[in-house]
């Protein structure tokens, strides 16, 4: 730390480089990294959104009139890594990476190299994977889960692995960064316990990911030695188990899920109070459902293999810890609904984007809660409902809750405030066509349609047209999103003030805004009562 | 293809889905929820469904209620000044014990059923299913303790179907009908044929990569892997055509490799499988005919039968 300080003394009084390369693609600063990490996976959201329109168009009407049906299985599956490894993932680090140093009083990440380098190696490992799509033998088709002996028989393997493999050591990189940070970076009188519930959430999340990534990484180490060295891990004629890849894949998979979505009660945590103008409702509470929830996500990854075939007491017992998640999450929703309660509450965008996460993430909670009873499962299994189910969770929690983050902080990010009108309408476009996209889709797999279909009966053509409708209105609603976000970084006339919302606590709050290039280069003095949380009692 | 009838007939098995709850065979148009199905087992998933979904729609209403209540009521624009407390001990204990006594509840509902569906003893006959890309093969193997002798034929997606889903093929699936239903995708060219009322265990696996045999209206799904043998059983109780489709992902054709089971009563089963079994031991006569005197026979069926099953 002192070497660090007298080293970049010469920065310190200067701000950021000058130099476009030097600033963007050598930089060291947590807030630049942040903000590739955000417009990385921005535009990955729109290529993910656009292979969703694909997906969408061909399903418009009955009959196959756009594509072939291996491409429209390259569709779904690039889709699902685009979206997950590219959008969500990324995300959330850069939130993390923007707003956790300013939220815990430290001058950068404790690892800022490290940083550098884990951002810079996700445009490589989505160029590869990408670039499968222009190749002789196509991308990979055989769904995002990779299930072999089917994800053996494409001629992507390898790339698909690698690219695997460098989104994951760019999310451990990531992830010891953030812990290393909240852990030892701490302004003075910065308590665990008066931390952020977003870096609470995080902290969490991190765990999670150093946790499973490996895992990942196994397992699809072992589908490449099963294609090019003559392995047999996943072969049943050479003595190995389709099934032992499923459990590995989940035993990553679950837990990722999660990883999706920790971050975003985090999000939330922050918006609704600062909104309410109150205290977050139990604070503890909160953390100790996020802690609980990451616990439980480790002994329930075969829920997502009730039809695979499993032995009684094995369906049994993922049953039951899937259904306890239950009381944890409930415990999260009432905690917000009591925030709420009693506030005094305004409606600005953030707030609007929050609001929905809690009631649109619920009704995803709900079918989650369908989808653990297994015997019920037998029939929602890779049906619609599963899909309506996780891009519930998916779309309407995670990516809400990186929305709401975003207008929550761009003016802090920028200095400038957003058009409010135009985030409105942003909000209730996306609100509404979210809504017409996928709630269809629990009916279609209820009726018994099953996904990843290119084609289908007629029986389920209406509802597939409403959600294709839903699904062209809600990707360019989008398109307002960036137009805000131009908007607000180049061409708002409108100052933010350093506590941008009336409600808001926590120490991202008392430096100005536009964040300066470096902030707390002398640790904060913690005031209690400047702290979202710092008054917790007993 | 008028769109006005297609609209009326979505409205009423729309109302129907809401109302009576009618046991559904196939999917039908505007259908909201779940097939009860017509075997033994099938109503477990059906009813645990819709316990789930009452619980759910309830404490939905309590919560979004909560929410919209405070919405309205706390808004600063009406003057709404924020309180200071931010816990409640009491609530909080009660909100976390409530939840855990409904989910005892539906473990409680949901095991009976587990325990019930994974009892494949007892069975009077058994089905050997084996996916393939993309294909099913129905082999009989035994049949009220007597061995089957070698009836076993492939189950692909019928010509029709195949021919108007290809890229820009130009045709109607509006147009593919059986008996005045609409079968595109989900009709075969030899359908699984099976007996009512006998408690029937399906041995499935796989040749390539992994399926999954999915017919609603028997009430589960069971995925089809190489290597291994799952099980599974069904008792269906209403003679008819059943319709189902591949539910795992596994490859190219995954969206057209369907499933058909006609159930028929156990006299006129017998009648086709001695058929099948004679036509086994002569392979050069041809198999056909003797099958197809027996498919018009179940004019009583509830629901209309698929074509003829012609090998």
């Amino acid at each position: 730390m002192a070497h660090a300080a007298t080293h970049d003394h010469h920065d310190d009084h200067h701000g950021a480089p000058k130099n476009f390369f030097v600033r963007w693609c050598m930089s060291t600063n947590h807030k630049d990294i942040g903000t590739l990490y955000l417009v990385f996976s921005l535009l990955m959201f729109f290529i993910g959104g656009s292979f969703a329109m694909v997906i969408r168009a061909e399903l418009f009407k009955p009959g196959l009139q756009l594509v072939q049906p291996y491409f429209f299985n390259e569709m779904t599956t690039m889709h699902a890594l685009v979206m997950i490894f590219g959008a969500v993932m990324p995300a959330f680090v850069g939130l993390g990476n923007w707003m956790i140093p300013l939220m815990i009083g430290a001058p950068d990440m404790a690892l800022p190299r490290m940083n550098n380098l884990s951002f810079w190696i996700l445009p490589f490992a989505f160029a590869m994977l990408l670039s499968t799509l222009f190749m002789p033998g196509g991308g990979p088709a055989g769904g995002w889960t990779m299930y072999p002996p089917l994800s053996l028989q494409g001629d992507s393997v390898a790339n698909l692995v690698f690219a695997v493999h460098l989104m994951g050591i760019s999310s451990i990189m990531g992830a010891i960064n953030i812990i290393a940070t909240i852990l030892n970076m701490r302004a003075p009188g910065m308590d665990l316990l008066k931390m952020p519930v977003f870096v609470w959430s995080w902290l969490i999340t991190a765990f999670l990911l150093i946790a499973v990534m490996p895992v990942l990484a196994g397992a699809v180490t072992m589908l490449l030695t099963d294609k090019y060295f003559g392995t047999s891990f996943f072969n049943a004629a050479g003595g190995g188990d389709p099934v032992l890849f499923q459990h590995i894949f989940w035993f990553f998979g679950h837990p990722e899920v999660y990883i999706m979505i920790l971050p975003a009660f985090g999000l939330v945590s922050e918006i609704i109070p600062a909104f309410s103008r109150k205290p977050i409702f139990g604070y503890k509470a909160m953390v100790f459902a996020i802690a609980s929830i990451a616990f439980l996500s480790f002994i329930v990854w075969a829920h997502h293999m009730f039809a695979v075939g499993l032995p009684l007491g094995g369906e049994i017992f993922f049953m039951y810890a899937t259904m306890l998640i239950a009381v944890p999450t409930g415990v999260k929703v009432f905690n917000w609904v009591s925030t709420m309660w009693g506030g005094s509450m305004t409606f600005e965008t953030p707030m609007l984007f929050a609001v929905a996460f809690v009631i649109l993430f619920t009704i995803g909670g709900f079918s989650g809660l369908m989808l653990a009873l297994a015997p019920a499962d037998f029939q929602y299994h890779d049906s619609y409902f599963v899909v309506a189910h996780f891009h519930y969770v998916l779309v309407t929690g995670a990516v809400f809750a990186i929305i709401a983050g975003a207008y929550y902080w761009l003016p802090k990010w920028t200095g400038n405030m957003y058009s409010e009108f135009w985030g409105k309408m942003h909000f209730w476009n996306s609100v509404i066509w979210v809504n017409v996209l996928f709630f269809p889709q629990h009916f279609l797999g209820l009726a018994g349609m099953p996904r990843r279909i290119p084609d289908y009966n007629v029986a389920f053509a209406n509802f597939n047209m409403i959600s294709s409708i839903g699904g062209f209105l809600f990707g360019a609603s989008q398109l307002i999103f960036v137009g805000v976000i131009i908007h607000a970084v180049w061409f708002s006339k409108k100052k933010a003030t350093d506590r941008v919302w009336e409600g808001a606590k926590g120490l991202e709050w008392t430096v100005p805004s536009p964040a300066p290039y470096h902030t707390f280069e002398v640790p904060p003095v913690i005031h209690d009562d400047e702290l979202a949380h710092g008054h917790v009692d007993d | 293809m008028t769109s006005g009838g297609i609209r009326i007939k979505a409205w009423v098995a729309m109302a129907c889905a809401l109302f009576c709850g009618a046991a559904w065979a196939n999917p039908e148009p505007g259908q909201l929820n779940m097939t009860r199905g017509v075997t033994e087992w099938s109503s477990e998933p059906y009813f645990l469904n819709n316990v789930a979904l009452g619980v759910c729609v309830v404490i939905g209403v309590l919560v979004f209620g909560a929410m919209f209540v405070a919405m309205f009521r706390f808004r600063k624009s009406r003057g709404a000044v924020a309180e200071k407390w931010s816990h409640n001990t009491m609530l909080e204990v009660v909100w976390t014990t409530i939840p855990v006594i409904i989910l005892i509840v539906l473990a409680y509902l949901a095991t009976g059923g587990l325990k019930t569906f994974a009892d494949t003893t007892g069975s009077q006959m058994t089905v050997k299913v084996t996916g393939y890309q993309w294909k099913w093969r129905y082999d009989y193997v035994d049949y009220q303790g007597k061995a089957v002798e070698k009836v076993g034929f492939m189950s692909k997606l019928d010509r029709e179907s195949d021919e108007t889903r290809q890229l820009k093929s130009g045709m109607d699936p509006y147009a593919v009908k059986v008996d005045g239903y609409n079968t595109y995708l989900l009709n075969v060219d030899e359908p699984l044929v099976v007996p009512t009322d006998t408690k029937i265990r399906f041995v499935i696996t796989a040749g390539d990569v992994i399926h999954s045999w999915w017919v609603p209206a028997l009430g589960w799904k069971m995925d089809a892997i190489p290597g291994i043998v799952n099980a599974a059983w069904t008792n269906i109780k209403e003679p008819g055509v059943y319709r189902g489709q591949c539910a795992e992902l596994c490859g190219q054709d995954h969206g057209f490799m369907p499933i058909v089971v006609k159930a028929v009563p156990k006299a006129e089963f017998e009648q086709w499988l001695a058929a099948k079994e004679q036509a086994a031991k002569q392979p050069a006569a041809p198999a056909a005919p003797a099958a197809a005197s027996t498919a018009a026979a179940p004019a009583t069926a509830q629901v209309a039968p698929a074509t003829a099953p012609q090998g």
